[in-house]
């Protein structure tokens, strides 16, 4: 059997093994939703109401019922009702998962159109001055928080500048493609940030560890050139650690950027996510962390499909 | 007018490689067609030497300080290489001067086809279209005797042996007829059968083609078949160099007498020792077979096994050496490793005598093949040889350090030993550290995998020496693996060979090899090189060992036992 439909068949294990822990890790926090949802009109429940709203939202119920009951609409498609929007989990999620989704990728995007080709040409470069500037740069992206470089950026291009709009109400890309690039370049620049800062010390390293190999000689001996070398035989296989990498970036920003979406105003998971922690929104947040979850897995068997695209040793293994 | 002129060749590594030369001042000819060998030990410029030629030194951190390279280009017209600007070392590498090295394994791309990589060298070259260059990879690969070539095209580096690859490597390198191929030890990774492959390859290569090559090796030995004038190194200086004969008949420097009288010379039994070993039967193994499972699919489940020792049994005893020959892949370590509970045997039975020498704990122990490998960078020669102790539940007390300083100066190493790391010492030095490692527990049986095989000539005959010492003084038995024969006609009382899991044929030494009776001791003997086979034939015989991966439930058929001495027994061949 082929490795991806092996990988597809762990999916549901996982799934289960996630909603578990989300199901109880939520419940294991103090308060409950009726106090979170009502703020403090809940005081003036008297106890009969609180019960019967209770027992609307199946909360009287144990954890096992509960946790049946929730799991059964799951497999049937159902996520629930959010408590706090009163809308279909679902319908909450599609809303805002868009945004992160298109954060994520250009954020991935400027990662690697930066750090890619930084990395190699440090590496092609090692220990003179550009190859010094190169990784003070990373090491600068890579600690400074991005919290720091976004409010950063809004201070100089938007008001030092008035290069860029400021961020009023989010425009989806649906609707205005460009109003909405413009909206969303400065926390994808944000996130990228730390992201290529990352890319480019991997890429350097493991470039400097490739050029040394004995087929990366054998190239040089057949007279091919010194791109050819470097862009055709040292870069496939030097690419493998930087996937890795960016897979799991990627898998992380699919989960929201809670800090960057504040900053920047944008109504992404990351936030639907923090808010339905603090309005104890259970349905919510179980169905977002499994959507979360479903999307890492979804990215790292990616990230193994483009292994076995680039290494044969990966592609020919019968495991 | 010859085809390449060195004179006064200087390189020097780092920021000041004027500072840190490795090579001093080296300087030959090579003529078209021609084949010089250069021929050193580890250290001695030979690699760096070769590399500067093709200036491929320059990515290895090396510099050309001094003196000229000056190539004759197929016009006429001369360039000098040691000066030449990086985009005309590109027309000339691969074009004009092919390279082949000496690890086929990693010196293929793993993440491109075979086919890809020569067939780059046809479209960007010679500027064919992707079909025509499929065409001619394809025929290049027909060239070097490569079966089923046009299927082969589509395999990755890690489907084929070694053999193979460095087939392809010679493809690769001859790919645009270069007129000049140089060779930085092409066959040291290799089987000796698959070497004299490699090596009947090459010189039918050179007749074809006319090509000028220069074949750089450590082993003497095997130069005589292959060049026509030979230069020997020392710290990177030409100590010596001439013709051929010249040099092997009448060598003039006394380093080249050194390395000459070094070589493992294989006799056809002549020089096996003659020292008697004693009678105590110390091992025995009998009917031992190691199978490992092979799993697929999803549940991992058991489909086959590796048939990798198929019902091995010998004897061994005091004082005695029983040498292991085959190739790799057929079984020899493995059969090793079971006898010190490494792997666990699928049958068979493995006796050691524990109250010979003291009774110790562990009666079996192990040298390895590298040395710089199988010793901890970060320990002490002290902590060292403390290990097998405190391995045992034993405490480092004064009898272990005397035991140490005894053992110590026994393999040859100075008294101060102990306090001093491995990366002070020579590769030499470092296997005589794993020797003492491997009698610090007064071990009955020693089992040496290809203990010398890393080691440069003169210094593995040392090795040799002292091992052949340290047996008649503690009565040791060795079990000796290795795939040389020269190595094993020296050390070895009594040899078994093994091909694909089994042995084929075991007795006396002498014996033997003087009259080997199947048809696989004969090829691994046929494919010794020797100082005597000048310019010699080698055949190309390209049948690969069987696999030995085998059905749930398959026994095996073992021929019968032939007798063709008193000591001396072969398999039937069927």
């Amino acid at each position: 059997m082929s490795y991806p439909i092996k990988r597809l068949l762990v999916f549901p294990l996982v799934m289960l093994g996630v909603s578990v822990f989300v199901f109880i890790s939520i419940r294991l926090v103090p308060g409950d939703a009726i106090t979170a949802m009502l703020g403090t009109e809940s005081g003036l429940l008297t106890p009969t109401q609180r019960d019967a709203l209770r027992a609307y939202f199946g909360l009287d119920q144990n954890w096992f019922i509960q946790f049946w009951r929730w799991f059964a609409g799951v497999l049937q498609g159902d996520f629930g009702i959010s408590t706090t929007y009163g809308k279909p989990v679902m319908t909450i999620i599609w809303q805002h998962f868009p945004l992160t989704l298109e954060l994520a990728i250009l954020s991935m995007l400027i990662a690697l159109s930066i750090g890619i080709p930084a990395g190699i040409y440090a590496a092609t470069h090692k220990d003179r001055p550009s190859d010094l500037i190169v990784r003070i740069v990373a090491m600068f992206g890579q600690s400074t928080p991005s919290f720091v470089v976004g409010l950063l950026l809004i201070y100089l291009l938007s008001v030092g500048f008035g290069v860029l709009p400021e961020m009023g109400t989010f425009v989806p890309i649906t609707e205005d493609p460009l109003a909405n690039l413009a909206q969303m370049i400065l926390p994808a620049i944000t996130l990228g940030t730390a992201f290529a800062a990352a890319v480019i010390r991997m890429s350097r390293s493991t470039m400097l560890d490739i050029l040394q190999e004995d087929y990366v000689r054998t190239a040089r001996s057949k007279g091919m050139s010194r791109r050819r070398v470097i862009w055709r035989h040292a870069l496939p296989n030097a690419l493998i650690p930087v996937i890795t990498l960016s897979g799991v970036e990627f898998g992380y920003l699919l989960g929201g950027a809670v800090l960057v979406e504040q900053i920047f105003a944008l109504p992404g998971l990351g936030r639907t996510v923090l808010d339905a922690i603090l309005q104890r929104d259970y349905a919510l947040v179980q169905g977002s962390v499994l959507f979360i979850a479903f999307n890492f897995m979804v990215v790292n068997l990616l990230v193994d499909l483009a292994y076995a695209a680039l290494d044969p040793r990966i592609r020919f293994e019968t495991k | 007018m010859s085809l390449l002129s060195v004179r006064n060749l200087k390189v020097g590594f780092g920021p000041r490689p004027e500072e840190n030369q490795v090579v001093h001042g080296v300087s030959f000819d090579l003529d078209p067609g021609e084949t010089l060998a250069i021929v050193g030990e580890t250290g001695s410029g030979k690699s760096v030497t070769s590399m500067a030629v093709n200036r491929l030194v320059d990515y290895g951190g090396g510099r050309i300080t001094g003196g000229s390279i000056s190539y004759t280009r197929s016009d006429g017209a001369s360039l000098d290489l040691a000066s030449a600007a990086e985009s005309e070392l590109e027309q000339i590498r691969g074009r004009e001067i092919g390279m082949i090295f000496q690890e086929p394994m990693t010196s293929l791309n793993p993440v491109m086809t075979i086919g890809a990589q020569i067939e780059e060298i046809f479209r960007l070259q010679q500027g064919l279209t992707r079909a025509e260059a499929r065409e001619a990879a394809c025929k290049a690969l027909e060239r070097v005797r490569i079966p089923d070539a046009a299927r082969r095209l589509g395999y990755a580096p890690h489907q084929l042996s070694g053999g193979m690859l460095q087939r392809v490597m010679i493809a690769i390198a001859l790919a645009s007829n270069p007129r000049i191929l140089i060779a930085d030890e092409p066959t040291t990774a290799l089987d000796v059968t698959i070497q004299a492959q490699i090596m009947g390859l090459l010189s039918q290569m050179k007749r074809e083609t006319g090509t000028g090559m220069i074949f750089i090796t450590h082993d003497i030995g095997l130069v005589a078949g292959i060049a026509d004038r030979i230069m020997v190194m020392q710290d990177g200086k030409v100590v010596e160099q001439g013709p051929l004969d010249k040099i092997l008949d009448n060598p003039q420097h006394p380093y080249t007498r050194h390395l000459l009288s070094a070589v493992p010379h294989f006799s056809d039994g002549k020089s096996v020792r003659s020292d008697k070993a004693s009678a105590d039967r110390v091992l025995k193994v009998e009917d031992l077979s190691v199978r490992f499972p092979v799993r697929t699919g999803l549940f991992r489940k058991h489909t086959g096994n590796i048939h990798a020792v198929e019902r091995v049994s010998f004897e061994l005893r005091a004082g005695e050496t029983l040498g292991i020959v085959g190739e790799s892949g057929s079984g020899k370590s493995t059969t090793a490793r079971a006898i010190l509970d490494l792997v666990k045997p699928t049958s068979g039975v493995t006796q050691v005598d524990r109250t010979r020498i003291g009774g110790t704990e562990k009666p079996t122990q192990m040298v390895f093949q590298n040395p710089n490998a199988s010793l901890n960078p970060r320990l002490t020669v002290q902590s060292i040889l403390a290990e097998p102790i405190t391995a045992v539940g034993r405490r480092i007390d004064e009898e272990a350090i005397t035991r140490m300083e005894l053992l110590l100066s026994r393999v040859g190493l100075p008294a101060d030993s102990l306090t001093r790391y491995p990366h002070e010492f020579s590769g030499g030095q470092r296997q005589r550290v794993c020797i003492a490692r491997a009698l610090m527990l007064k071990p009955s049986v020693l089992v040496l995998d290809e203990a010398v095989s890393a080691l440069d000539v003169s210094v593995q005959a040392k090795v040799l020496d002292l091992l052949i010492d340290l047996q008649r003084e503690f009565g040791l038995a060795y079990l000796f693996v290795t795939h040389d024969m020269a190595v094993v006609e020296r050390i070895a009382h009594r040899i078994a060979v093994v091909y694909a899991g089994e042995i084929v044929e075991i007795g006396d030494a002498r014996e033997l090899l003087a009259n080997p009776r199947h048809r696989y001791t004969r090829q691994l003997i046929e494919a010794v090189p020797s100082l005597e086979r000048r310019r010699a034939e080698y055949s190309i015989d390209s049948r690969a060992m069987p696999s030995l991966v085998r059905p749930i439930g398959f026994t095996p058929e073992v021929e019968a036992w032939l007798g063709a001495g008193e000591d001396h027994f072969y398999r039937q061949e069927a």
